[in-house]
């Protein structure tokens, strides 16, 4: 195994160092040159007064347009930050507290390994795969390497910031999505198999739903003229569905952890879960908001909308908890509160404030229920809930997206055209059953077919004897507190 | 030469610490302990799971006295520890063998 792994290191090294020479050279991004703006009116046969002020008005175009862009790019980079916030430290501290502590630098590793590993393969392939091309399932490989990825904008996706800064942006969700799925198979899960599952399961699984829900020519793009136009914001089928049900599929596949349920296993510290929570409601405004692309009222539409979701979650996950074993706990309420997260994350941009406090209203309770009532009745291991509140809160929300999605909110179909069931336009529940169904399937087969590829290979569960030391010391040579040191 | 082990309840260490020190016992091993005798734990839930926790935390004081002064330490604990609620915990009293302190390899009481 050892010597194996030198060799692979070496082979990555070399490959990594070939690199910058099959990249095409793309225009340097420390440009300050404007998108591509207008290159201002031609003026034949008019006196020298009026070419003046025509060259004058033609300058004031491209500077208008450069201030948009340089707001609309500002705000996408800030975007893109607050996304990787959500993976790290956001998902790592919510996930980290939930497990036992002898667990906790393990599930904290995995959201980390990500960030490194799916950012390399979408340099390599992954952005090329998911927005590349106009094919109805997959993209292509023009983008491959990055190749013509730089400060011009790509018109189809956003037209006013540099596509790099939409690479980087999306770049971010294919990271905290497979990520998620983590909190399925949290405390009983090798490394090596997490590793080689999720590369797999980004490539086969995230790439074509991204794909098919965003990128151009995609079959279930409400925008680009997919055939089911599904409304997904930010991401409610393409993240939460998939990983959700992933996650499901893991959890069963998996196993129970062993003791479970009879044994305690309750959060080693809630400190850190809380702490997450925190991290991911205010992450989440760069996922939501931010997909609007571009520094506009939509983005404040989308960014108001998040917020009065997760604040009505919260509450209505605590009153449910209130309500059944007499007190509200803080688990409940930072729970809640993700899953209204989840739950407006495909409905964000095409909803007004009270339709966005009844969704998060309606998640924190469907998730209490699942992550309570359900849960128990099928007993399934979802150790960290990750298809109780991502799977049922992204199902939720995408079908409430039907219901509450408004043209006056986001006229997506064109002007004029209703858009969801409060214009009148109650077909667009099929529509987004069509596109909460097709995710379902896909993330199910796929994830089916990769646990066994990746079983077959390299072993998914760890013994038995390594799960009661702890994941920690058998996967990582650690102990995350050494406190008496 | 005789060993003082008193499990008693974490909040009224502070009071049993001063009245100890009060009538010149200083020198004591303290450590933080779990367990029960015939009180009741509590009820934790987390995402709808119940934990009956019966684990109650509580603090265990260790002194080897002379003998002497003994009955005055016992007396003193016993004053400060009592809440009246079960769960104020316990005493043991065993006889100790031998002392010997590492910094000039005193024995006997000179060590205490």
């Amino acid at each position: 195994m050892k010597h194996l792994g030198w060799k692979c290191c070496f082979l990555m090294t070399m490959v990594l160092a070939a690199l910058p020479l099959l990249a095409q050279q793309t225009p340097s991004l420390t440009a300050t040159s404007s998108p591509a703006a207008a290159s201002g009116t031609t003026s034949a046969a008019a006196p020298e007064a009026s070419t003046a002020v025509n060259d004058k008005l033609a300058q004031l175009d491209q500077r208008v347009t450069a201030a948009q862009s340089a707001g609309d790019n500002a705000w996408m980079l800030v975007s893109a930050a607050l996304v990787l916030m959500m993976t790290g430290p956001g998902l790592a501290l919510f996930y980290g507290g939930l497990v036992r502590r002898k667990n906790t630098l393990a599930i904290m590793m995995q959201s980390f390994l990500l960030m490194a590993l799916i950012s390399v393969l979408w340099a390599l392939v992954g952005y090329s795969l998911c927005f590349g091309g106009n094919g109805p399932v997959i993209g292509g490989f023009e983008h491959a390497f990055l190749r013509g990825v730089g400060a011009e904008p790509n018109p189809d996706y956003a037209g006013t910031i540099p596509q790099a800064t939409f690479m980087i942006y999306q770049l971010m969700f294919a990271i905290i999505t497979p990520a998620l799925i983590t909190g399925a198979t949290a405390e009983r899960m090798k490394f090596s198999g997490t590793v080689l599952f999720l590369t797999l399961w980004f490539l086969v699984v995230y790439a074509p739903l991204a794909h098919m829900v965003w990128g151009k020519g995609g079959l279930l793009n409400a925008s680009l003229g997919g055939k089911f136009p599904t409304l997904d914001f930010a991401g409610g089928t393409v993240v939460h569905i998939s990983s959700g049900v992933s996650a499901l599929v893991c959890a069963l596949y998996l196993g129970k952890r062993t003791g479970y349920p009879k044994q305690p296993m309750p959060p080693h510290s809630l400190v850190l879960s809380f702490i997450g929570a925190c991290l991911l409601w205010v992450g989440w405004f760069g996922f939501n908001a931010g997909s609007a692309l571009a520094a506009s009222a939509l983005a404040t539409s989308a960014f108001v909308a998040t917020h009065f979701a997760t604040a009505a979650a919260a509450i209505s996950w605590s009153l449910a908890e209130w309500f059944k074993n007499g007190r509200p706990s803080a688990l409940g309420a930072i729970s809640g509160a993700v899953a209204g997260l989840v739950a407006i994350t495909p409905a964000a941009g095409f909803v007004g404030p009270m339709p966005a406090l009844a969704i998060g209203f309606v998640a924190g309770l469907v998730c209490y229920w699942m992550v309570t009532k359900v849960k128990s009745i099928f007993g399934y291991d979802d150790a960290l809930d990750a298809f109780g509140v991502h799977g049922a809160g992204g199902t939720i929300g995408a079908l409430l997206t039907g219901v509450f999605a408004q043209q006056v909110v986001n006229p997506i179909f064109g002007a004029g055209k209703p858009v969801g069931g409060l214009d009148g336009h109650w077909g667009q529940l099929g529509n987004q059953l069509v596109g909460v169904l097709f995710a379902w399937g896909f993330a199910l087969v796929g994830t089916i077919v990769l646990l066994k590829v990746t079983d077959m290979i390299i072993g998914v569960r760890v013994s038995e004897t390594e799960e009661i030391e702890g994941l920690d010391i058998t996967q990582h040579g650690e102990e995350a507190y050494n406190l008496e040191s | 030469m005789m060993k003082i082990e008193a499990i008693i309840q974490p909040s009224r260490f502070e009071s049993v610490k001063d009245a100890l020190r009060e009538i010149g016992i200083e020198g004591m091993t303290v450590t933080e302990v779990r367990g029960h005798g015939r009180q009741k734990g509590h009820t934790e839930v987390y995402r709808g799971r119940e934990y009956t926790v019966d684990l109650l935390p509580k603090l265990k004081l260790e002194m080897v006295l002379p003998d002497p002064l003994v009955q005055r330490a016992v007396d003193t604990i016993l004053k400060t520890a009592k809440t009246g609620k079960i769960g104020d915990g316990k005493i043991f009293l065993s006889r100790v063998d031998e002392a010997i302190r590492i910094r000039n390899e005193e024995r006997g009481e000179n060590a205490l």
